[in-house]
């Protein structure tokens, strides 16, 4: 039998885990100013985890879906991306979102169940966070078919994770972008587990960046804690979308340092060791390392930094937890833009039993 | 003025659609070169392009959710999907996205996506072809539901759902594609949603119906005419929102009310109309409110459907069962 068709999945690191170059750098790895922007969001995501985290823990916070050791990919993706491009998240990619406009005081008004933390004051056209795994991806390659249709140069960028790839719509995703050269890149943060199903028993591929082959779209991974890598990544990712070459499948390897969300513990089913090791490969420390070799970085920073991000965590805080409080109607405000007559009489009811209900 | 048949309706609202606004856009299986199964976007395509008429790769999720994203950038979406038996793999995008994104967004993004598909059996077609499932959109809240009974309503009520700025499932009654012509004005004249229409006036009974048993039922009250029983014949034409008003008003004039449905009877729309009756109208009830629906069975191959798809006959029965003691 002859071989007709043959396929290769690259891989991408910069920076070892101490922090050391080791392959051609980017531009933008030599500009201190870019190199401190994007280690400044990572600190910021790092710290305000673990505000919400304790929010959460003191019962000021509803579940929340906790984002350590993923701060370099979701910063770099949203470095690599332009403003006028659109992004369809899951639900933990804060470093992407904050880096676009996403205000910390949305993302805790959403994780306190509120909806109005979905209306970004920032990114407009921004997907909010989705919940139901997997269907995000279709409305990537859709807003990336309105770009086509309008002859926009701009992209649209789905994330997923490792388990979300097990779902019919990634595919489905994929296969509609790759037959039309969509401009969408598709990021799976493969982060070791699926709440509790580790990536063995998820899949037999050998990486997630070939789940496109299939579909003929094409795939690479990199070192999802490798800031420097992620952005190079999505940065060819997205020109070769923007130049109308189609889309690209990007995994980005990293772990979840945390436990799937706040309603979650990962003890009953992590081995202690494998996350242990995992922090020897954590994103911050090798940024800030890399940072320093170059004289990019020094203490002095790095404490002015951390009072900054904490002071902003304070006064976000601040804002969510005095918004002014909803009333009743916020259930029946926005069903539509027309709304049927029959609504308005459960509208009154519901204005008559409001904060009535078991709990 | 065109004589039309009830596809041939839908197309002219298509086209018409397409020519009005540059951000329509069509897709779906097999609608383009084809025109689709049923020839609703027949000569689309060739007129407006294959990026304006799209054919999808063969998955109805991924129209659900490809709508709900090309949707978010401003873009009217008909998507069309080819027969209701398969609408299954969209509901996830229909009642997670599409059906919310407007609410849970604030109104920052929204879903103009029209949903057609087939409604209803009656053309031996193969199995999961003849389904009749409007319950499973109407019960979620953000969408709207239509479904026409006629070739000028099709058209008047597609002009309407398209030109909406939320979603709207468009159930189109498959008996009814070719049954009859009519003369339809291509206008550009949408009709008004949320509204039942009061097809015939009567003194003795209501008849609530809608999509292809509207046909039915007509031809029922025809023949209950011919027994000196005069039925008022609603067709129901929004399925959500129901528009109560205009069955409670006729059952305040009759009395009488006998709810027409091809949909299996269990937890149906028969039962929400109704229960409202009751809660509403009780006291102008002169006998028990009767249902003649589909039976609880899973819809049968094509060669038990006769029996069924309701026929004139129950309707009739149900109708002069009000009228007796």
């Amino acid at each position: 039998m002859k071989t007709i068709a043959q396929f290769a999945i690259g891989y991408e690191q910069l920076l070892d885990a101490e922090g050391r170059a080791c392959g051609d750098l980017p531009p933008f790895a030599n500009d201190a100013d870019a190199m401190r922007r994007m280690y400044s969001m990572m600190v910021l995501c790092r710290l305000f985890d673990t505000k919400a985290i304790n929010l959460q823990r003191t019962g000021r916070l509803g579940t929340y879906a906790p984002c350590t050791g993923h701060e370099a990919t979701h910063v770099a993706v949203g470095a690599a991306m332009r403003p006028e491009d659109v992004l369809c998240p899951v639900y933990r990619e804060y470093g992407t979102q904050i880096w676009r406009g996403v205000t910390l005081t949305e993302i805790l008004t959403y994780w306190a169940g509120d909806e109005r933390g979905t209306d970004f004051a920032g990114p407009r056209e921004d997907f909010p966070w989705c919940v139901p795994i997997g269907s995000q991806t279709p409305h990537a390659a859709g807003v990336a078919m309105a770009f086509k249709m309008r002859r926009q140069p701009r992209c649209a960028v789905a994330y997923i994770g490792d388990g979300g790839t097990s779902q019919g719509a990634f595919h489905e995703a994929i296969n509609l972008a790759g037959a039309h050269r969509l401009p969408v890149v598709f990021v799976v943060v493969n982060n070791g587990w699926a709440i509790s199903v580790p990536v063995a028993q998820q899949t037999a591929a050998q990486t997630f960046a070939q789940k496109g082959l299939g579909n003929g779209v094409p795939g690479v991974q990199c070192d999802g804690n490798d800031i420097l890598a992620v952005r190079k990544v999505m940065e060819d990712a997205l020109e070769r979308a923007r130049s109308g070459e189609g889309p690209t499948v990007v995994e980005a390897v990293t772990y979840r340092l945390s436990d799937h969300t706040t309603a979650d513990d990962a003890s009953r089913y992590r081995p202690q060791g494998e996350l242990d090791a995992a922090w020897q490969r954590e994103p911050l420390l090798r940024t800030r390392r890399f940072m320093e070799q170059r004289g990019f970085w020094d203490e002095s920073r790095e404490a002015a930094l951390r009072a900054d991000c904490v002071a902003q965590i304070e006064a976000a805080v601040h804002g969510y937890q005095n918004r002014p409080a909803a009333d009743t109607d916020h259930m029946f405000d926005h069903l539509f833009a027309h709304p049927p007559a029959a609504l308005g009489e459960q509208m009154l009811t519901a204005r008559q039993y409001g904060k009535t209900g078991s709990h | 003025m065109p004589r039309v048949t009830l596809v041939e309706g839908i197309n002219l609202a298509l086209a018409r659609a397409l020519a009005d606004d540059p951000d329509v856009v069509l897709i779906g299986e097999d609608i383009g070169v084809n025109g689709g199964v049923f020839r609703a976007t027949a000569g689309l395509q060739q007129r407006f392009g294959a990026l304006r008429v799209q054919d999808t790769p063969l998955a109805e999720g991924l129209i659900g959710g490809m709508a709900v994203g090309m949707a978010s950038q401003g873009l009217k979406v008909v998507a069309e999907i080819q027969f209701m038996g398969f609408l299954y793999p969209a509901l996830d995008q229909i009642a997670n996205h599409m059906a919310r994104m407007r609410n849970r967004t604030r109104g920052r993004l929204t879903c103009p996506v029209v949903m057609r598909m087939p409604h209803g059996g009656g053309i031996h077609a193969p199995e999961h072809h003849s389904e009749s499932l409007e319950v499973l959109l109407a019960h979620h809240a953000g969408l709207r539901v239509l479904c026409p009974s006629s070739p000028a309503r099709a058209y008047g009520l597609l002009l309407a759902a398209i030109r909406d700025p939320d979603p709207v499932m468009f159930l189109e009654p498959t008996r009814l594609y070719r049954l009859a012509k009519q003369d339809v004005l291509d206008d550009g004249r949408a009709l008004p949603l949320d509204e039942a229409v009061v097809l015939r006036e009567g003194d003795d009974v209501t008849l609530v119906t809608w999509g292809a048993m509207v046909h039915d039922t007509l031809r029922a009250a025809d023949e209950l005419m011919n027994e000196k029983i005069s039925c008022e014949v609603i067709d129901l034409s929004s399925l959500s929102p129901i528009d109560h008003d205009t069955i409670l008003e006729s059952v305040g004039h009759t009395g009488r009310l006998v709810i027409v449905h091809e949909a299996a009877r269990n937890a149906g729309l028969g039962a929400e109309i109704a229960a409202t009756v009751a809660e509403k109208a009780l006291y102008d009830l002169l006998a028990p409110v009767v249902r003649v629906t589909g039976y609880d069975t899973v819809m049968p191959y094509f060669a038990m459907e006769r029996s069924y798809i309701l026929s004139v006959a129950r309707i009739v029965d149900a109708a002069k069962q009000t009228l007796q003691g």
